[in-house]
């Protein structure tokens, strides 16, 4: 078959063993108590005064919080390639279509040229 | 006009359609209606969708009717709101956004990868269920008192200020959505996990390429009209002040999220038709597509950046300066990937042997319609001139030069190509001829007068109009009517090749691809065994060895 | 551009149609469907189509995230003073009881992976009792909000806001009374609220009611043999629906209480 591509083609299974990596429950109980810790400082972060960063922080939390969740129970961190672009399309499209509605929003108030 | 032609037909007075096939496998109506067969669904789709065009098109017989004349006497001034709402409703989520990918792409694309079907046939099934509901949803409305709030269902007119069916129809486009979010998700999960060996990316048929790309958007961008319908309807029924002034909200919010989706939607219309012409070109031309990376790239590129536009229908709403300024810009992007397309397209011809089918009529139709129609995009992406031409009727005409004069073209081109694969039967070429002809003819007269009336300033969506405007109106309906005929004849001789037409064998174009390799009609399982990809897509030379060591597979 | 070769590699055989896959032998194992080739493909296709479907949920829920960041920059007084009415330990326990839940049905993909039947069941029925109990405290929340005419509508009520001391949770957090347009936004707030966790709590009601099917089928085996793909892919959508909540908890109750 010389035709055939001799370089192995991820998204075809059948072509290589299909890396299924067990996550351990060791790891999975320390990604529990960073969630635990992190909800627990995201509550007092909120009971001090930060100024501008309150929110800043609290969002940056949700989103640590969201990547451990995603990378580890989601499996991703062990994933193909495939899986993180695919994570990576939607986290990037929801960013156009919140940043540039809200680009609007934020610019009309800076009136006429 | 050459007399030429590269259709090579089996000896008809021994040829005969292949005993088992798919339409002959299982028999009985719960054999249809329970299928996991992406090819009977494809058809069941093709019956549906045919269904409802010529629904949609009935009502812009209405349409045009009612404008011969400038007063608004045909019907109430309500009625012929209600009227081009259901022909836009219709045609674009009942007709357009399921056409080509629905029927030819859910038929062909496991054939061209060289698979036995999709990734998830239930998920299949399911999609045209919900398609049907939506459908039988979406007439119900019209029989009850239809809807006049125009498809873009702006706010606060659909919200605060009609009577009429905004909530049915909501939910009939809502479920619609999902119908063609499955059908994407069906597609991108078969197109990267279901090739054949040897099936790399470069190797598929533009045809998949273009279906991959309009997938995307189809999963990433019907969420957000979901999530627009679901606010109206909420706003409608229990009054929350999302989309109200009076309570605080902004009416443009709807629109950011609806056209955040109908934007991408434009092309979630059209790349599947621009994969269709890519096939048919190097078919009828007996030759590679010109830059096939090009090509596979505008397609991704065209579902990027699509992304980044939709606001350039919101020009005049009461966006901001600098939104207009960065949204107009980023028009001017977009049209590059699909001018490359026709670049390429246009050098595919150059050189090769062209021959004049009936697809290849269409074809040529769509090369030339869709650059008008993209061209004059490029006027109302300007956002100085759009202020002048936007509500008029040059945008009616831009987007039916774009839909109609392209995409509906590719779709009938499609048809035409793979009828023969899908049923073991050939059309009869003569008529089929004289049709897209005068679909041509029909197309340009009913929609060419409406770039000088939208320049002349005629607004769009209204019944009644300044009595200067009558005669380039009078010109617009005859065409329809021209136009009328030309869609209604492949219905009547596509019907009649289905027990008369000439047996059409495996390959009666000498097309390349894995689906031409196969009897017509195929069977369930489209191959006994799965292919090995051995040669690059487009290949004529490949075919010719074939040719020689041909086996013909009757079942 | 390809260099077109002149060999045919299938030279022994007349038509590509007839070619084998090398390696695609069919392992028929019971749940394998027969349009794929090997039963790894099936998993990876279902695995990347739940994956594709949790992008379509990212952008659904984008609307409404996008709508409150909008309203929010608005009318940040309205927002603080209603974002005042939820209460953090409820809120607080909601977010704990679901990141546990997150924990226990990751624990369940493991038990399964393990063949665990037993620890399985465990982990599905714990999941099960989290989810069920992160709805009963809603339905709590939702009560109150119904009782002090919270709810966005014809009978919201802005007395909360317009006088703040014959507010109990207005009291506490020493809110100061909002002019009269400012507090109207509140409704919008409350809009929001009520759509996002709403929205959010139908996703956790079908995830309990898919649950309360798995616990069944676990109990019985299907997903000890090795055929873990369904409590995988469970598990994918049961923690996006945990992600979100991640999102709404600051968002909607921590605005800011200082």
């Amino acid at each position: 078959m010389s035709n055939v591509p001799d370089k192995v083609d991820h998204d075809l299974p059948e072509q290589h063993e299909r890396e299924h990596h067990i996550v351990s429950p060791k790891i999975y109980l320390t990604i529990l108590i960073a969630l635990l810790v992190g909800t627990a400082v995201t509550v007092w972060a909120s009971y001090v005064n930060l100024g501008i960063f309150n929110p800043v922080v609290a969002l940056a939390i949700a989103c640590t919080k969201a990547t451990l969740v995603v990378l580890y129970f989601m499996h991703v961190k062990y994933g193909t390639k495939l899986t993180k672009l695919t994570v990576g399309a939607g986290i990037f499209t929801f960013l156009i279509l919140v940043g540039m509605t809200l680009a609007d929003y934020f610019t009309r108030a800076w009136g006429r040229w | 006009m050459s007399t030429d032609t590269i259709v090579s037909l089996p000896d008809q007075s021994t040829a005969r359609v292949p005993k088992v096939n798919f339409l002959s496998k299982e028999n009985g109506l719960l054999s249809w209606l329970l299928t996991g067969d992406h090819k009977r669904i494809a058809i069941l789709y093709l019956i549906s969708i045919t269904f409802f065009f010529f629904i949609g098109g009935a009502l812009a017989g209405l349409i045009r009717l009612e404008l011969l004349t400038p007063q608004s006497d045909l019907m109430a001034t309500d009625t012929y709101n209600k009227v081009f709402t259901m022909h836009g409703i219709i045609m674009i989520f009942f007709f357009l956004v399921p056409s080509v990918p629905a029927t030819l792409g859910n038929f062909f694309i496991p054939m061209m990868i060289g698979a036995k079907d999709l990734a998830l046939p239930k998920i299949n099934l399911l999609s045209w269920y919900l398609y049907m509901a939506a459908g039988i949803l979406a007439l119900y409305t019209m029989m009850t008192g239809g809807v006049d709030t125009g498809w873009t269902f702006t706010t606060p007119l659909s919200t605060h200020y009609v009577n009429t069916n905004v909530l049915t129809t909501g939910v009939a486009v809502f479920i619609a959505g999902f119908s063609s979010i499955f059908t994407g998700l069906n597609f991108i999960v078969t197109i990267h996990k279901m090739r054949a060996p040897g099936m790399t990316w470069f190797r598929l048929p533009l045809f998949v390429w273009a279906h991959y790309a309009a997938s995307i958007l189809m999963v990433l961008g019907t969420p957000v009209l979901a999530i627009a319908i679901v606010l109206v309807a909420l706003e409608r029924t229990m009054g929350i002040g999302v989309f109200d002034p009076t309570k605080g909200g902004d009416p443009i919010l709807f629109q950011h999220l609806f056209w955040f989706y109908s934007h991408p939607a434009v092309y979630i219309m059209i790349l599947p038709g621009m994969g269709v012409i890519s096939e048919t070109i190097s078919t009828f031309s007996r030759k590679r597509v010109f830059g096939y990376t090009a090509v596979a790239f505008s397609s991704v590129a065209i579902a990027v950046f699509g992304f980044f536009v939709w606001a350039h229908h919101m020009f005049i709403m009461g966006i901001s300066n600098y939104s207009m300024l960065v949204f107009s810009l980023l028009t001017m992007l977009v049209a590059v990937p699909s001018a490359i397309k026709i670049f390429n397209w246009a050098f595919t011809l150059y050189k090769g042997s062209i021959t004049f089918e009936t697809p290849m009529l269409y074809t040529f139709g769509f090369m030339g319609l869709f650059t008008i129609g993209g061209l004059t995009g490029v006027f109302l992406g300007t956002s100085g001139t759009d202020i002048h031409l936007t509500e008029t009727y040059f945008i009616v005409a831009h987007f039916h030069f774009v839909m109609v004069g392209g995409m509906l073209m590719a779709f009938l081109a499609g048809v035409h190509f793979w009828w023969p694969k899908m049923t073991g039967r050939m059309y009869p070429e003569k008529i089929s001829q004289l049709a897209a002809v005068v679909t041509f003819i029909g197309f340009n007269l009913t929609f060419f007068p409406q770039f000088i009336l939208g320049t002349l300033g005629m607004p769009r969506r209204y019944a009644s109009y300044p009595a200067e405007f009558q005669i380039l109106n009078v010109f617009s309906t005859a065409g329809a009517t021209i136009l009328g005929v030309g869609y209604l004849l492949p219905v009547l001789y596509l019907t009649w090749s289905l027990k008369y037409g000439a047996i059409a064998g495996n390959n009666p174009w000498q097309a390349t691809g894995l689906e031409w390799q196969t009897q017509s009609p195929p069977l369930t399982e489209n191959f006994p065994e799965i292919p090995i990809m051995d040669h690059e897509a487009y290949d004529y030379e490949w075919l010719d060895g074939q040719k020689e060591k041909e086996v013909v597979i009757v079942g | 551009m390809a260099r077109k070769k002149k060999r045919w590699s299938l030279s022994d055989r007349p038509v590509i149609v007839t070619g084998v896959a090398e390696g695609a032998h069919h392992e028929h194992l019971p749940y394998q469907r027969h349009h794929f080739e090997t039963i790894a493909q099936q998993n990876d296709a279902t695995n990347f189509a739940m994956w594709l479907f949790l992008l379509t949920e990212i952008m659904f829920f984008g609307g409404l995230f996008t709508a409150y960041l909008i309203y929010r920059n608005w009318y940040y007084p309205a927002f603080v003073s209603a974002s005042h009415q939820l209460s953090i330990p409820l809120g607080g326990v909601n977010t704990l009881l679901l990141i546990c839940s997150s924990f226990t049905m990751a624990m369940g993909v493991w038990s399964a992976e393990m063949k665990k039947k037993g620890a399985l069941v465990l982990c599905l029925i714990l999941t099960f009792i989290l989810g069920t109990g992160f709805l009963g405290i809603k339905t709590v929340e939702y009560g109150e909000k119904i009782e002090k005419h919270h709810v966005p509508g014809i009978h919201y009520s802005l007395n909360s806001f317009l006088y703040p001391d014959s507010d109990e949770a207005a009291r506490v957090a020493k809110d100061h009374a909002l002019p009269l347009d400012m507090a109207r936004h509140t409704e919008i707030y409350f809009f929001l609220y009520f759509a996002m966790t709403g929205m959010h709590a139908l996703h956790m009601i079908i995830g309990v009611a898919i649950l309360a099917f798995m616990i069944a089928r676990a109990q019985a085996g299907a997903y000890t043999t090795g055929h873990v793909t369904f409590v995988e892919n469970f598990g994918l959508y049961w923690h996006f629906v945990d992600i979100v909540w991640i999102f709404l908890f600051p968002l909607l109750y921590l605005i800011s209480r200082h």
